[in-house]
């Protein structure tokens, strides 16, 4: 099929001319999947170290329940978002609607059960197995969870990037509160969404290979990053 | 706390919040039919209008159905689809201010060059799609209530044929916009019915053609409606009537016209009391 030849050569074409449109869209993209991201950690890594440590008549429950929320389809998500920022919704007076902050709203609900379910399960593991250490010296239940979060990092790092792998892989939220808005809400899958509607298809799987550059490039980084890291502390 | 993920935190945070306020003030939401978007007459027009008004206009381009849905929630200031009695009934319940017409163009019934239900060159959709039905050769549509959609189902009622109960054998409803519907089509070598200015602007057409067209039942009108504030308080009058007005002004019906592509015109401009 020539169509993956031509494709290539589009995700060439584009990444060479440096493409203004494609920039901008490019960018937008990272700025809402890592924001969501960020936002995704600040709620999700305290709620996991809580179900890791703490003991409590329905911690199960509320254990399986944010697994099974890993699996939310981002469609149903997005058409939630869109019925609280609506207009005619709760939130309408806030005006978020096609706005980049909804996309980042919709992306975060997405990634927070990522990131708390991966985190609870690290800590938990972490801390059954240095329980008896922790308690031998003495610390406190705030002293033994930043202990358990800083022993944890790499894993924890590893939760971020499938979070973010989530993010900015999905096109059914983003494209609903955000409405795919020329310079605004385009976002590279709701771009790639738009190509194949139009028929661009080399196009579209152009954009589809930028995009998994990009995802490439995001996770190179982290994975060097974490690797000097190491050579750092075995110095 | 790990210092470089605490770093790498604050940092993208204040990325994310700081480059979140540049945002125009000065621009309207407009809900609005796929076709005018797939076709690229947007990126033609919509440009002229901005740098005259320094307003930009904000497009959120779905199917009709969607696009009333979304407009009845409030949610956009001008509304541009093409089903004119859903769009008279949105009017008539207070949603809109008023309903013009705006351009037009037609639709189209495409298929395979073997054309095995042998419908090429008929003049009567509704015989056409009859003929289709009855040759059990697969017909694709939309089935997702947007402005085609409508159109089809009308011609089908005309065409006494009930598709609905051959749902999932040769009748195969997407439920997807005329972009996916035309990939499926092409894909599964079937007929569609679709708008004249998506199919010449189709990038993946295969070797299918037009095959039926010309058909009066086949036109295709397009309408434009600002958005009632009585009912959506929040409604941007002055701008949205503004670019209305200028959609309808003879400048903008000859930019609607002189909007080319592959050396075709594909909206004719029939906004009333313009001299042109």
């Amino acid at each position: 099929m020539q169509d993956f030849a031509a494709s290539f050569f589009e995700a060439f074409r584009l990444v060479i001319s440096l493409d203004p449109d494609l920039l901008e869209v490019v960018w937008l993209s990272m700025r809402v999947s890592l924001s969501a991201v960020v936002m995704a950690a600040l709620v999700g890594f305290p709620v996991g170290a809580f179900l890791a440590v703490a003991r409590f008549p329905g911690r199960g429950l509320l254990v399986v329940t944010i697994s099974a929320l890993m699996g939310l389809p981002p469609v149903v998500v997005g058409l939630v978002v869109y019925m609280l920022l609506s207009s005619a919704g709760v939130l309408g007076p806030l005006q978020l609607l096609y706005t980049p902050t909804a996309m980042i709203i919709a992306q975060t609900i997405l990634v927070t059960p990522i990131v708390a379910a991966l985190a609870r399960q690290t800590l938990e593991d972490l801390h059954d197995e240095y329980r008896d250490q922790l308690v031998l010296y003495g610390l406190g239940n705030l002293a033994q969870l930043k202990t358990l979060l800083w022993e944890g990092r790499y894993s924890l790092l590893t939760t971020l990037l499938a979070g973010f792998g989530r993010a900015v892989a999905e096109v059914g939220a983003v494209i609903i509160v955000g409405g795919n808005i020329n310079h605004v809400t385009r976002v590279m899958t709701t771009t790639i969404a738009l190509e194949t509607s139009k028929g661009n298809l080399a196009l579209a799987l152009g954009l589809g290979f930028i995009l998994v550059t990009i995802a490439f490039a995001v996770n190179a980084l982290v994975f060097m990053s974490r690797a000097a890291a190491v050579r750092h502390a075995y110095a | 706390m790990n210092r470089h993920l605490a770093r790498f935190m604050a940092v993208s945070t204040v990325v994310a919040m700081t480059t979140g306020a540049a945002i125009a003030d000065d621009f309207i939401v407009v809900q609005s039919t796929t076709s005018t978007q797939n076709s690229g007459l947007y990126d033609y027009i919509l440009p002229i209008y901005e740098d005259k008004s320094g307003v930009q206009i904000r497009v959120v381009a779905v199917g009709t159905g969607q696009a009333i849905k979304n407009a009845r929630n409030c949610d956009g200031d001008v509304l541009l689809v093409h089903a004119k009695p859903a769009e008279e009934k949105f009017v008539a319940e207070g949603y809109g201010v008023e309903r013009t017409d705006l351009m037009y163009n037609d639709f189209i019934i495409i298929g395979p060059p073997a054309d095995p239900a042998g419908v090429k060159d008929m003049t009567d959709a509704s015989s056409a799609l009859n003929k289709i039905a009855g040759s059990a050769n697969i017909f694709v549509s939309r089935g997702d209530d947007s402005g085609t959609n409508k159109k089809e189902l009308a011609l089908w009622e005309a065409a006494g044929v009930d598709p609905s109960l051959s749902s999932g054998e040769w009748y195969r409803e997407t439920g997807s916009g005329m972009g996916a519907t035309l990939n499926a089509t092409i894909a599964m070598d079937g007929y569609t019915m679709t708008d004249r200015a998506t199919w010449i602007a189709f990038g993946n057409k295969a070797d299918h053609e037009i095959l039926v067209e010309g058909d009066k039942a086949l036109f295709n009108q397009y309408g434009v409606i600002l958005v009632d504030s009585e009912k959506c308080p929040r409604v941007k009058s002055d701008l949205g009537q503004a670019f209305v007005d200028w959609m309808l002004s003879d400048e903008g019906q000859k930019a609607i016209a002189s909007y080319r592509l592959n050396g075709k015109q594909l909206f004719f401009p029939n906004a009333p009391n313009v001299t042109n």
